[in-house]
């Protein structure tokens, strides 16, 4: 019975989050940024859970609760911003969204 | 056998988030991260956090990706052109997220050794202590959590109201 060391879920975790980094910084459309966003969440409970099994301490299972609660809190309003976005000036392309006073 | 599931989903997991990345609609974006999402719930399941497993599959890949799609198909995003200095862009991208993920495994590998003992929860008690932990020492961390949703809820309504002016 081989055990997967904690150090491939970390170093997955680690993967996954800077897919997120690079997805967010290279993409322009507003909503494929937020879903960049969510996959680097994602990849910080992976993280957390890694460090739960290792430790052997459960916290950190409620760390992953509140970060679930907060991303879909998040979602709710980012989401709601992005209908705003839409709204306001035609448009999902964070690069013509580059004035504070529009 | 944790070894052989692991391996496989890790590779689904990886390879959607890269399709996530990398697809030009967004429609096709999301799907690839719900398949992430349940790869991930099955990771999750394997480090002995059953709930939180369940959790993802009905919150992440429920609730939230179905909010994901909704705006989407309500939108409908052009798919998105890559421009010219696409490659640019992708290079200073590219450049300090190596770099940050060379650090990690750098750190991770040499220091990690497999001495966890396994299924933290013990067996069928998951989440009976998970609720002793979440509703005795981080009772107000969870009250506190609960004025935020309150918050966001307000918030989003108070974004999408259309004021005709």
């Amino acid at each position: 019975m081989g055990m997967v060391p904690a150090s491939h879920y970390l170093a997955l975790g680690a993967v996954l989050f800077v897919i997120g980094v690079a997805g967010f910084v290279v993409r322009r459309n507003v909503i494929t940024m937020f879903m960049s966003v969510e996959l680097m969440l994602n990849a910080v409970n992976l993280t957390f859970l890694a460090y739960a099994r290792t430790l052997n301490q459960v916290d950190a299972h409620i760390f992953v609760f509140f970060v679930m609660t907060v991303a879909a809190a998040e979602a709710a309003v980012g989401l709601a911003l992005i209908l705003g976005l839409d709204r306001h000036s035609q448009t999902l392309d964070i690069d013509s969204v580059n004035k504070l006073q529009g | 056998m944790e070894q052989i599931v692991f391996y496989v989903f890790a590779a689904v997991a990886v390879g959607s988030a890269l399709l996530v990345v990398l697809q030009q609609r967004a429609v096709y974006s999301a799907f690839s991260l719900i398949v992430c999402f349940g790869a991930l719930a099955v990771l999750y399941f394997q480090l002995g956090a059953a709930l939180v497993a369940a959790l993802q599959v009905i919150v992440y890949a429920g609730a939230i990706m179905v909010l994901f799609l909704f705006v989407i198909m309500l939108l409908d995003p052009q798919s998105e052109r890559f421009g010219p200095d696409r490659f640019k862009k992708t290079a200073l991208a590219a450049l300090p997220a190596a770099a940050f993920l060379g650090f990690v495994l750098l750190r991770v590998f040499p220091a990690w050794s497999p001495r966890g003992s396994g299924d933290p929860l013990g067996s069928g008690e998951g989440p009976k202590r998970i609720a002793h932990i979440l509703f005795q020492d981080y009772l107000l961390p969870f009250e506190v959590t609960s004025i935020l949703i309150l918050v966001a809820i307000l918030g989003a309504v108070v974004l999408v109201k259309h004021r005709p002016d």
